[in-house]
């Protein structure tokens, strides 16, 4: 075994990129290194999967559920992405192992990249390429779904009423980026 | 040039300000507020274009979006540099540069118009009837020629600048068109507090209220009143108002395409904004209040410059303050011309007469006797005289029993025209609603919607201000209360204002000049005559989408708003019909042009589509890599060291990898973790191989069909645990196998427990091949131990590499010692970086995809996908041995049983040799029995991989081939244009063939 | 671009989704010969009115439907679930103006 030092390098997608913010309008964050694991399963193990989480995974569509940093995001009646704090990964893995309900709980804390995407502008940016109504009253506060932002597919949670995470698989990073840099170009004014 | 023909007060311009432009170079003012149409009229320039076929001279017809003559080029830069746009369209700004189409070497000194001296030839259905002989001429001859001659403004050459916005909207109602009976409704809806989009393809709100001095809505006039309401609806937050906004395209489910246009307008654009914006609006409820377009009257002669719709001359004078010319004849079917003669006098035109074709005095014909004006009933104009404008027209009258006597000529530089108003119903139909005929006033109505839309205002027929006010509240409301359920209280306008007339004259008017040779025209954009029309239903066109196509009317870029009704009657009289016998044209998106660049928007250059690239990327370009497309991916290609080219970079690194060690990133392979108690019963179901005694920490090559027996894609499948399945895909096929494996497990076997989740990002992987593979990783690999004995080719473990949690495969693609190392994708480069140095420490190097093709190529591993069609089972790629024979079923059985499939003659994977060993094939080549094969021989198959091959030291090939693997030693040919090649059907593996070299 | 009610997700942007042909086609069995396997996999009924197809909220939960649309009208009439029978018409029709 060689020697690891320094340790090895780590790339996030989006910390890759050109950081994009005009302001209070519009901004888009690097999430940074996050656990990130696809939880499937149907009936005892939501409820085993509530215990060993910490998070009940919502069984209404399209919600998302957090407590303590953790969260639950419903993407399918039996699939929830579920997200932790970057390092949490193994504790996360060690508690499924005792559900004994057939499920399946894979790790893609690497598949993903995520940004977070705030200001007063940010539904206007993201209705550049992403067909949903966006509208408070059709994409409350806690609503997330897999939906498309132009030609990628992504997960959208809306987190506040300004300020939404977006997930997308990493290869696609730069081209949601360089979309989002040309939608959000008419608020590079000042505000 | 002075502004001669502006008037001295009136019109929604601002005076105080001057806006310098040009026109074919001429340098002329105009003011803010002002088309390019109204500055160049008010300057006097009234030949603005030359007709498409005949070249003849041309001016405006109408003032707004439906002007069919006025094309021109606006030139910014050579980038910027937009065809085809209609001057009554174009907002002028400080140092617009126009210029004039389709003519040449001048707009007043024109080539072409030679054409309108042989127009006898030019009649409708003359290229298909001349062109036709001799045959061999049309590619050559003909068409090029009548293509240069062909269209209007030219493409600019240079790439377009610009950026192009998408939005996609949603709301409860959206309102197309903002004249009195669009701010009603959107001002009902917004009311009840919906969710309200409001557009208008003008710059500003109000529509025919801007101009109408006399319109008075509840005590206050017209535009005072438009601008209060436009004011009241933009300080609502639910309210978006959109001006500049054409709705082009009306789509299912209440989808409508709006096109704005963001900078047009702008002399100097700023750089943050986009041109133009597509807007993509999903409404649950539509209001169309289009209004109504004035439809011109087919007289002999109707199209010299100076002769223009009479509602499109007061609207220049209203509207820009602009006199359209100086002694002016008005000639009308409806009462609605009165008002432009009205106002033409009282702004100092001298007006010579109103001809009136009906017989009997109207009150307003009444009206303008009281003011002075001469008015002549029952009669029509038969000759128009002029060059570059109209200089005189003739009068004749038409007696009780329809004989026509001449009558004299008057002088005038300008005439107004009207047969009438049709109703807009372009998007109601393109919305799929029914049309009625309205037989009373002769025009199609809204009917029977089958969408969620109404119509309201003239566009359904409304011809009175309070008429398309009530109508237009009312409609607002109804949206709005299905679409939110709010109720809104009935509002009652009180309006007076200019009436329109819905209906009037259809088709040719009376004339008595040889019908058979005067040009009235009825389409002026596309040249197309009465008489045009007239040959069509002589000639047998009784469908009038058939005359139509064989006439041209309706096709040009105004989509023949001006021009519909009146062809459609001219075929009925001609033929006797009813109006609604002969039917009406499909109407078509878009209403007015969309340029391209809104359509395309943010998906051009690097944003065309996604470009993944793997975490190697960016080592790879430093080492000097080209990268070749595998679907969306970006995969290095192949590694040049000093200068190597492609053939010698690719010859050395296949021969490092078969001596030492290559380093591969095969990131891009699909991967799919297949998880659940019932996973190796799936898997069974899925592959024709089978799975269920595959041992934990053991691979197996894995071929997936379709239900139709086809290879579909292939992979490794390693098991991690007794409930866990680590499987890979081609790179290609790694979205669309997941899609297939979901379909099978949702909907044929949802009782299995087992889940599958992608997990193509969530490893980079990097493949170390060759004899010194295991010596290359063993520092690097922790918690396995790499003896063939206990890692044996075909195995998989999770272990440590790097320090990291891995997961480590002994595969080869190659054949020789080799192993994949799975690294969480954020450590990809810094992975990809080490394994590299160590491989470098032994004399190993990276290499690319093509070395990767070449080296499985000697081995005989097929590609899915380029060695196999879709059309080969497993047995035919000579992977019957895979298949689980005694397995009760699994995706393909039943369809590799079918007999077809089954037969002697099944094309098959084999490998070629050309007899001479330094010819390389061409892949796609085709293979026959003899050399040089008779014209429409049977091709035995083709040629699916060749290459050099630097290990063998000749050009190998796989190929697939009838009855392939029955024709071992047998010589085909492969016929060339530069000669028959001849190979030798040989075993498909070049290379150790009997698999020594996997254990190194 | 339609808009179509997911089972699960409620009405979504046809860009979600993806087609997969018609629904309730029964998979031939394996031993079934070469005449039912053909028909299993390519005779489609291809109406003129209703049909019954599977489609796919690829961009959405994931999950696979079924949907009655007609083919004159491009509306669709109803949308339910994998395993759930297909609706009878005169009752979907009163359904559909919820699926608009």
């Amino acid at each position: 075994m060689v020697d690891l030092a320094p340790p090895l390098a780590r790339i996030d997608a989006f910390a890759a990129l050109p950081s994009l913010a005009h302001g209070s309008r519009f901004a888009a964050t690097p999430v940074g290194p996050a656990t990130r694991f696809v939880f499937r399963g149907r009936g005892p193990a939501v409820d085993a999967a509530a215990a060993a989480f910490g998070v009940a995974p919502p069984r209404d569509a399209c919600r998302a559920a957090e407590a303590a940093e953790r969260a639950a995001l419903w993407l399918g009646p039996d699939e929830w992405l579920l997200l932790a704090p970057d390092g949490e990964g193994e504790t996360i893995a060690a508690a499924f192992r005792e559900i004994d309900v057939p499920h399946s709980l894979v790790d893609i804390s690497h598949r993903n990249a995520a940004l977070t995407l705030s200001g007063s502008e940010v539904t206007t940016v993201l209705a550049s390429g992403c067909p949903l109504d966006l509208h408070l009253a059709a994409f409350p506060v806690g609503m997330c779904t897999r939906t498309l932002y132009a030609k990628a597919e992504i997960v959208l949670w809306r987190r506040a009423v300004d300020r939404f995470r977006l997930e997308c698989g990493r290869s696609f990073a730069p081209y949601v980026h360089g979309v989002l840099v040309d939608a959000a170009a008419e608020f590079a004014v000042a505000d | 040039m002075s502004a001669a023909f502006r008037t001295a007060s009136g019109g929604r311009i601002d005076r105080s300000t001057q806006l310098a432009f040009t026109f074919d170079g001429v340098h002329m003012t105009g003011h803010p507020g002002d088309t390019l149409a109204s500055a160049l009229t008010a300057n006097g320039v009234r030949l603005l274009a030359r007709s498409f076929k005949y070249h003849r001279p041309r001016g405006l017809v109408a003032a707004g979006s439906e002007e069919p003559n006025a094309l021109v080029t606006v030139i910014r830069d050579d980038g910027r540099t937009t065809p085809n746009l209609a001057a009554t369209t174009v907002e002028l700004y400080d140092g617009l540069v126009a210029v004039s189409q389709n003519r040449w070497p001048s707009l007043k000194w024109d080539v072409g118009a030679l054409n309108d001296l042989f127009s006898p030839i030019f009649v409708s259905g003359f290229y298909y009837k001349t062109f036709m002989w001799p045959r061999s001429f049309w590619q050559k001859v003909y068409e090029p020629r009548i293509r240069a001659a062909a269209g209007f403004g030219e493409a600019p050459k240079a790439a377009d600048p610009d950026r192009y916005a998408n939005r996609f909207a949603h709301c409860d109602v959206l309102v197309i068109g903002a004249g009195p009976a669009g701010l009603a409704a959107a001002r009902a809806a917004a009311e009840a507090g919906a969710r309200v989009i409001l557009c208008d393809e003008n710059p500003e709100l109000g529509g025919s209220l801007l101009a109408d001095p006399s319109a008075m809505i509840d005590g206050e006039p017209g535009a005072g009143w438009a601008a209060s309401i436009a004011a009241d609806l933009a300080a609502r937050e639910t309210v978006t108002l959109l001006t500049r906004t054409t709705a082009f395209g009306y789509y299912q489910d209440n989808m409508v395409g709006l096109i704005e246009r963001v900078t047009d307008h702008l002399a100097d654009p700023p750089d943050h904004l986009p041109r133009e914006r597509l807007w993509q609006v999903r409404a649950k409820r539509v209001v169309i209040a289009a209004g109504a377009l004035e439809r011109p009257l087919v007289f002999p002669e109707n199209d010299r410059p100076g002769i223009m719709l009479a509602d499109a001359a007061r609207t220049f004078l209203t509207r820009h303050g602009v006199a359209a010319g100086s002694r002016a004849v008005v000639f009308t079917a409806t009462d609605s011309a009165y008002a432009a003669a009205i106002e033409a006098k009282a702004a100092g035109v001298s007006v010579a007469l109103v001809a009136d074709l009906r017989r009997e005095a109207s009150p307003a014909a009444e009206a303008a006797r009281a003011a002075g004006i001469r008015v002549d009933l029952a009669t029509t104009i038969e000759a128009t005289s002029g060059g570059r404008s109209v200089e005189s027209v003739r009068l004749a009258r038409i007696a009780p029993n329809g004989s026509i006597a001449p009558g004299e000529t008057i002088a005038c530089d300008l005439v107004l025209h009207s047969a009438g108003f049709t109703p807009t119903v372009h998007l109601f139909s393109q919305s799929r609603g029914k049309l009625r005929f309205d037989a009373d006033r002769g025009v199609f109505l809204p009917h029977e919607p089958h969408e969620d839309v109404v119509c309201a205002g003239a566009c359904n027929g409304a011809e009175t201000l309070a008429a398309a006010l009530g109508e237009g509240h009312a409609a607002g409301a109804a949206a709005a209360r299905a679409a939110t359920g709010v109720e809104v209280a009935e509002r009652a306008y009180e309006a007076e204002g200019l009436a329109i007339e819905i209906g009037g004259h259809f088709g040719e008017v009376p004339h008595g000049r040889d019908a058979s040779r005067v040009k009235c025209f009825v389409d002026l954009q596309h040249d197309v005559t009465a008489k045009d029309i007239r040959l069509a239903t002589r000639e047998g066109f009784r469908s009038i989408e058939h005359v139509k196509r064989f006439t041209t009317t309706g096709m040009a870029t105004d989509q023949g708003k001006s021009s519909n009704m009146n062809a459609l009657a001219v075929a009925a009289a001609t033929m006797g019909l009813d109006v609604p016998q002969v039917g009406l044209t499909t109407f078509r998106r878009p209403y007015t042009p969309v340029s391209f660049g809104a359509f395309a928007g943010v998906n051009r250059g690097d944003l065309f589509d996604p470009i993944r690239r793997t975490p190697s990327h960016d080592a790879a370009t430093a080492l000097g890599a080209p990268f070749e497309d595998v679907g969306l991916w970006k995969r290095a290609w192949w590694f040049p060291r000093d200068g190597e080219d492609r053939h010698a970079a690719v010859a050395r690194d296949c021969r490092t990898v078969r001596e030492t060690v290559g380093v591969f990133d095969a990131s891009t392979l699909g991967k799919i973790e297949v998880v659940g108690p019932d996973a190796a019963e799936f898997l069974n179901r899925m592959y024709v191989n089978p799975f269920l005694k595959l041992g934990v920490g053991r691979c197996r090559y894995g071929i997936l069909c379709r239900d139709d027996g086809y290879v579909y894609d292939d992979g490794v499948v390693g098991r991690i645990a007794e409930d866990r399945f680590h499987v890979t895909t081609t790179t290609g096929g790694a979205p669309r196998v997941l899609a297939m494996m979901e379909d099978y497990l949702q909907t044929e076997w949802p009782e299995l427990d087992v889940w599958l989740t992608s997990t193509t990002e969530q490893w980079a992987v990097v493949a170390v091949q060759g004899p010194k593979a295991r010596e290359v990783i063993a520092p690097l690999v922790a918690g396995v131990d790499l003896s063939s004995a206990a890692f044996p080719h075909m195995s998989v473990a999770d272990c440590r590499i790097l320090g990291l949690p891995g997961r480590l495969f002994r595969v080869s693609f190659t054949g020789e010692l080799g192993y994949e190392l799975n690294v969480p994708a954020e450590y990809g480069a810094a992975a990809w970086d080490a394994v590299l140095a160590r491989a470098g420490e032994v004399g190993g190097c990276a290499y690319g995809t093509e070395t990767m093709h070449v080296l499985r190529a000697e081995k005989g591993y097929i590609i899915v996908g380029q060695d196999t069609d879709g059309t080969l089972t497993p047995a035919d790629a000579g992977l019957g041995w895979a298949v689980g024979k005694s397995k009760p079923d699994f995706v393909g059985k039943a369809g590799m049983a079918r007999p077809d499939l089954t037969g002697p003659h099944r094309k098959e994977i084999v490998g070629l040799l050309p007899d001479d060993p330094k010819c390389v094939l061409d892949e796609g080549a085709q293979i026959t029995a003899e050399a040089n094969p008779a014209k429409g021989a049977h091709a035995l198959g083709h040629v699916t991989s060749a290459y050099w091959s630097p290990n063998v030291g000749r050009g190998i090939a796989l190929a697939m081939v009838e009855g392939g693997r029955s024709r071992m030693g047998a010589k085909l040919h492969v016929p060339m244009p530069t000669g028959p090649i001849a190979v030798t059907v040989v075993d498909p593996v070049f290379w150790d063939k009997e698999g020594k070299r996997l254990d190194g | 671009m339609l808009l179509i009610t997911c089972p699960y997700c409620g009405p979504r942007p046809e860009i979600e989704f993806a087609a997969r042909g018609e629904a309730h086609v029964a998979r031939a069995a394996p031993d079934a010969g070469g005449e039912a396997v053909a028909a299993s996999l390519y005779l489609r009924s291809n109406p003129r009115g209703v049909i019954a197809e599977r489609w796919r909220h690829v961009a959405g939960c994931g999950r696979f439907f079924n949907a009655l649309r007609h083919t004159v009208t491009d509306k669709f009439v109803a949308t339910y679930r994998v395993g759930e029978h297909r609706p009878d018409l005169a009752a979907a029709t009163g359904a559909g103006e919820g699926t608009r």
